[in-house]
């Protein structure tokens, strides 16, 4: 009896340690990657460099806290990056430098800094409370619903993008005020890295400390459940969509001044590089289940590959190559947790 | 009305055109277990639905304690006093226990969600009804039984009047039956109005003060247990008297068919070393606690389940039946125990379901599928079964539970199989339907072929089976001769090997 509760222990041990390099094989695979970069370009690891990846990952992880919630639902998010754009050209025809000769609005005053970033989130809000309408009222799959809203926000966003006084070219010559906002630094550190850290607390706390956060995980891991439970879905569903469409909009704001300009094709997909940072993060795509921590690390992995394979100067298309095959091994591990073995 | 603490006087109500419940009547007095009772599609969920507020009823009213109300949505009803315990598990798996438990009415302090509340209400809720889990296990950590605990001790956490619960054992353990029947004894002694829905007789005897059946959405009758007999309630339930619950046993069992030695599998739960031979003709039954291994058994024996040693041997051959798919090959047909999971496919329409396990069969040499003889096949089928439906065009899922099962039987038997294994074969049929079920049994025993029947119910095991295999906690813990086996015997077979694999595990 003790003989084989013994065998059965070991194997169990192994058969636990070959679960625990599956279930992590992504971050090993990732950290390969990462240590490869450093032994071919030593000079990666630099503050510089650790100050650059982080200040790139600022805004995509905004942008992956908006779709992370919609994932979270069991949903997906295909207007992310219209909404992204969208947000950024308001932003910038808002807040031009009074002397740049070609202003959206020729005789805009200094507006305070703030008042674009409400105008900015509302209008995103308002086109992602749609989709949540859409999905929640009509039952319609939000890949389908959003990909309406992308197809939809871009004739929305170029019509207003080529109305301004100088015609669709694109808008630059921000407001100093703004610029120095958002790409700044306070202390050594960067603005934007200050932003994202201040949103990833907010956003840690609504997502595990409040009813809406609960709800969230419930609907996503078993809506009716908490229907039968007294939970509004509808409005449950509507929220997380504004979540995301403020999250978006704030997104858009900073996005503009990191770039230095903006145009009716600024932000295109971007939904796909905040999915994938999701997925790679382990919020899964079937619903109820991922991590804040999950969507900081999902987006600094990318971030450092993808920055790491430039800093090596690897070819581009071959970067391509190695991101695509990442996304899938990360959800088919991620499957592999979930799928009960017979 | 004011005597009675729940009134529901005349409720209808039809989905596009289909007349579900007709007039219907029921009267809870406080402290009280009032037993609702009919054959699948009487209505009784439906009615319960409407209660709850999920549905809308077409006409009729409920009253609470002589006011009437009428909830428009489950949040509303629970607000009131009324919760249920649904037949399907509603819950969030991915999520914990106390999570689960208070969802929909999180306690907060300020903005945020108090959780130290949240699990000291849980322990104490915990504490009261015996349930001994740590509060913050997510629930895709506990077993089937355990969730249902949890799901009880959440119905009965809201400040209830009236509880519904809908066929609250169907997994659980002979000991979680009787911790949920002293939960049901406190209840009434507090005043709660209890609406208990189950299948299983013994349990409405048992627990119910009244009993009320309904017939194909009609409202039968109302009776104290008491002076109320088993025969009674299934000439209610039915609408006349069943001579037996069990068609005569006329098969008679030849050589060894199929052997199985030493068959153990691969991947929690695991089934261990079981040998057992089966003959032709014969019907072998396979009883065991919940968890104890049988519907891995023959997963096992179907290949859905991965082996890591033994063999099967058919006429002293073996055979691997390493998948599903090998196992068609080789004649064995398996109707899986969750019909509405594994079984159907609920909007494809019944020539669909009826063909798609020999589908192969129906190709002509060109490689395409040829309607006509699918149809054909078909039309045996439900005349040979006597399904009902109108016609074999109609999705299967607006079908009755029985005649869903008429249909995937007819399925596996249009692949001419040998060895039939039938998981739970009668789950969730009404009466009259199981007789005809079990008659199909015997008829194919009877015509050379090799059954095995899992089953939880063990008069039904009884009642048809030449032998019976005991299962208990993953290991075979003796095969009975079923003339000879008393209940006893089994239950003592079953629970065999409960402490001592217990202790494996640990």
């Amino acid at each position: 009896m003790s003989g084989t509760a013994t065998r059965r222990l070991s194997s169990m041990t192994k058969e636990q340690w070959k679960e625990l390099l599956v279930k992590n094989a992504i971050y090993i695979v990732i950290f390969m990657i990462i240590m490869f970069i450093i032994i071919s370009e030593p000079s990666f690891l630099s503050a510089n460099v650790f100050r650059n990846i982080l200040t790139q990952s600022a805004v995509r992880l905004i942008l992956a806290f908006g779709v992370g919630g919609i994932i979270i639902l069991q949903g997906t998010d295909l207007s992310l990056g219209r909404s992204v754009g969208f947000a950024a050209v308001i932003t910038g025809s808002l807040l031009q430098r009074a002397d740049y000769a070609s202003r959206f609005y020729p005789d805009m005053p200094a507006l305070p800094l703030v008042v674009p970033l409400l105008i900015a989130c509302a209008v995103s809000a308002f086109f992602s409370a749609i989709n949540g309408w859409v999905v929640a009222k009509f039952k319609i799959h939000p890949f389908l619903a959003t990909l309406g809203m992308m197809i939809t926000l871009y004739g929305v966003l170029s019509i207003y993008f080529a109305s301004g006084a100088p015609g669709p070219q694109p808008i630059g010559g921000f407001d100093t005020r703004y610029t120095d906002f958002v790409i700044g630094s306070t202390l050594g550190i960067p603005n934007l890295v200050i932003y994202a850290a201040i949103i990833s607390v907010i956003v840690w706390v609504l997502w595990n400390k409040t009813t809406f956060g609960k709800n969230l995980y419930a609907v996503g891991g078993n809506p009716e459940a908490a229907k039968v439970s007294g939970v509004n879905v509808s409005k449950t569903i509507i929220l997380v969509y504004v979540m995301a469409g403020i999250l978006y909009g704030i997104g858009g704001y900073l996005e503009a001044a990191r770039i230095g300009s903006a145009n009716n094709g600024t932000g295109y997909g971007y939904e796909l590089d905040a999915i994938a940072a999701c997925v790679v993060g382990g919020i899964s795509f079937s619903g109820g289940i991922g991590k804040v921590s999950g969507a900081v690390a999902g987006v600094l992995m990318f971030t450092v590959i993808s920055y790491g394979m430039t800093f090596i100067g690897m070819d581009q298309y071959f970067q391509y190559i190695i991101k695509g095959v990442i996304i899938v091994a990360a959800v088919a591990l991620d499957a592999k947790k979930y799928i009960k073995k017979t | 009305m004011q005597e009675y603490l729940l009134s529901i006087r005349g409720v209808s109500k039809s989905f596009s055109g289909v007349r579900v419940l007709n007039d219907v009547h029921l009267d809870v007095r406080a402290g009280t277990v009032h037993s609702l009772m009919g054959e699948n599609g009487a209505g009784k969920s439906t009615l319960m639905k409407c209660l709850f507020g999920i549905y809308r009823q077409d006409a009729g009213e409920f009253y609470l304690a002589g006011k009437p109300f009428n909830f428009t949505d489950p949040k509303h009803a629970l607000e009131n006093g009324v919760s249920m315990v649904h037949q399907e598990l509603n819950q969030v798996v991915q999520r914990t226990i106390s999570d689960n438990i208070w969802l929909g009415r999180y306690p907060t302090k300020g903005p945020f969600i108090d959780e130290r509340k949240m699990r000291a209400d849980t322990l104490a809720l915990f504490h009261r009804i015996n349930i001994h889990l740590d509060p913050d296990t997510p629930l895709s950590r506990l077993s089937v039984s355990q969730r249902q605990m949890v799901e009880i001790a959440k119905a009965i956490s809201y400040d209830v009047k009236i509880i519904v619960l809908d066929e609250p054992t169907s997994s659980l353990t002979d000991n979680e039956v009787n911790t949920l029947f002293d939960i049901i004894g406190v209840l009434k002694k507090q005043g709660v109005g209890v609406i208990y829905i189950s299948h299983k007789m013994d349990e409405i005897f048992r627990i119910s003060d009244y009993v009320t059946v309904l017939r194909d959405g009609n409202y039968v009758g109302t009776e104290h247990v008491e002076g109320l007999t088993m025969d009674k309630v299934v000439n209610m339930m039915v609408g006349r008297d069943l001579e037996d619950r069990f068609p005569p046993k006329t098969n008679v069992p030849g050589d060894v068919h199929m052997s199985v030695r030493g068959l153990t599998t691969k991947y929690p739960p695991v089934v261990h070393d079981v040998s057992f031979d089966l003959r032709r003709g014969e019907i072998l039954g396979v009883a065991g606690l919940v968890g104890a291994g049988r519907t891995e058994l023959m997963e096992a024996l179907f290949g859905v389940r991965t082996k890591v040693s033994g063999e099967i041997l058919i006429d002293g051959k073996p055979i691997a039946n390493a998948s599903p798919n090998r196992s068609i090959r080789n004649s064995f047909a398996y109707l899986t125990e969750e019909r509405r999971e594994t079984g159907i496919y609920p909007l494809a329409d019944i020539t669909f379901n009826s063909t798609i396990a020999n589908i192969e069969a129906y190709r002509n040499r060109a490689g395409f599928l040829v309607n006509s003889k699918m149809e054909k096949d078909t039309d045996t089928q439900v005349k040979a079964m006597r399904i009902k439906t109108p016609s074999k065009r109609e999705p299967i899922r607006s079908l009755s539970g029985g005649n869903q099962q008429k249909v995937i039987i007819g399925r596996w038997l249009l692949t001419n199989p040998d060895v039939l294994l039938l998981d739970e074969p009668t789950r969730g049929i009404d009466v009259g339907a199981k007789y005809e079920i079990y008659q199909l049994i015997i008829n194919l025993a009877n015509s050379g072929k090799s059954v095995i029947v899992v089953s939880s119910e063990m008069p039904e095991l009884i009642g048809i089976t030449n032998r019976i295999l005991v299962m208990s906690n993953g290991y075979m813990a003796g095969i009975v001769d079923t003339d000879t086996a008393t209940q006893t015997d089994i239950f003592n077979l079953a629970t065999k090997y409960l402490n001592n694999s217990r202790e494996a595990e640990v």
